[in-house]
């Protein structure tokens, strides 16, 4: 039971980050896709803050009368990670426009059956 | 005897804190799987802003303040409005996937167990004594104000004592943003070649 209480937030990190592995594998769609890797990400920056909290600790900021502070490392970590998230995100939200203008959807099931197609014309 | 009175209010206030958090990650999960169940793709997206911001929530509740207002900005506002102006430039639907579903489920419900067992030996959430919380993290707090001169240690680190990470940082960020103008770019010259 304590194992509970001491591990629920691992926990629910990881089954937000299977929630968003599932979204990228199981879906077509490339937008949705990109909306799971997000969801997978914010998982990761979950499981990295509460690795960094500590009980009857404050936010690491110099305060008269505080002595028990967060972990500021890990804060500085996924700083970095939520900001290099965002521009991978937008590299791959452009990769999808153009995508849709060579191809004319977003559906990966579609995408591929029109690169087979011109295979088969190519190859005739 | 003014420590005394304060240990009390701080262990209370932690089950609070425990309280708020369990309630935020159950909001995160739910949202997550309605992310997963949807196939408006408006919806999708609106629902992943909320997923942003909720758990901004969760990283305020954990005492990481910088990192709230950098996830609230950067998750529930830009990342929010790029996914809505590419979703308006692609498709409104999600079409049904043909793919083996059950297959893909039992893969991630593996995946997640071998991870929930990896956690087994993981420090309890909030123990103070975890390794993580020992090793630098100890001499950033007690020394930085000094040391830098500034009271917000993530500042410190961030700007000074990782300034090299944040370097890195700044060249992908700048490299993504050169491959996203060139590939906009090149879009923009067709359409204009087409028009003339």
């Amino acid at each position: 039971m304590s194992l509970l209480f001491e591990h629920y937030n691992y926990w629910v990190a990881i089954f937000l980050m299977m929630t968003g592995f599932y979204t990228v594998i199981s879906r077509g769609n490339l937008v949705k896709q990109v909306v799971g890797l997000n969801i997978f990400q914010a998982s990761v920056f979950i499981f990295y803050i509460s690795l960094a909290y500590v009980d009857g600790g404050a936010t690491p900021i110099v305060k008269e009368g505080v002595e028990v502070y967060a972990n500021p490392l890990p804060h500085v970590l996924i700083l970095t990670a939520i900001v290099v998230g965002i521009a991978t995100t937008a590299l791959g939200l452009a990769l999808i426009v153009r995508i849709k203008e060579a191809y004319g959807t977003i559906e990966e099931d579609e995408i591929r059956e029109a690169d087979q197609r011109d295979g088969k014309d190519s190859d005739a | 005897m003014a420590t005394a009175p304060r240990k009390t209010v701080s262990t209370g206030g932690a089950v609070v804190e425990h309280l708020i958090v369990v309630v935020l990650l159950a909001l995160l999960a739910s949202t997550a799987v309605a992310v997963i169940r949807l196939t408006n793709l408006f919806a999708v997206v609106m629902l992943f802003g909320i997923y942003s911001l909720l758990s901004a929530s969760v990283f305020l509740v954990m005492n990481a303040g910088d990192v709230a207002f950098t996830e609230a900005a950067v998750g529930a506002g830009i990342a929010t409005v790029l996914m809505l102006s590419t979703m308006a430039l692609c498709a409104p639907r999600e079409m049904p996937s043909r793919r083996n579903k059950p297959l893909r489920l039992l893969l991630v419900a593996l995946t997640g167990a071998v991870l929930v067992w990896g956690t087994m030996d993981l420090p309890g959430f909030g123990d103070p004594s975890a390794p993580a919380n020992q090793h630098v993290a100890p001499r950033y707090i007690q020394e930085s104000p000094r040391e830098i001169g500034i009271p917000n240690m993530v500042s410190s680190i961030l700007a000074s004592y990782r300034g090299f990470d944040t370097f890195g940082e700044v060249t992908v960020i700048f490299t993504a943003g050169l491959g996203v103008l060139m590939l906009l770019a090149g879009r923009r010259r067709k359409k204009g070649g087409e028009e003339s």
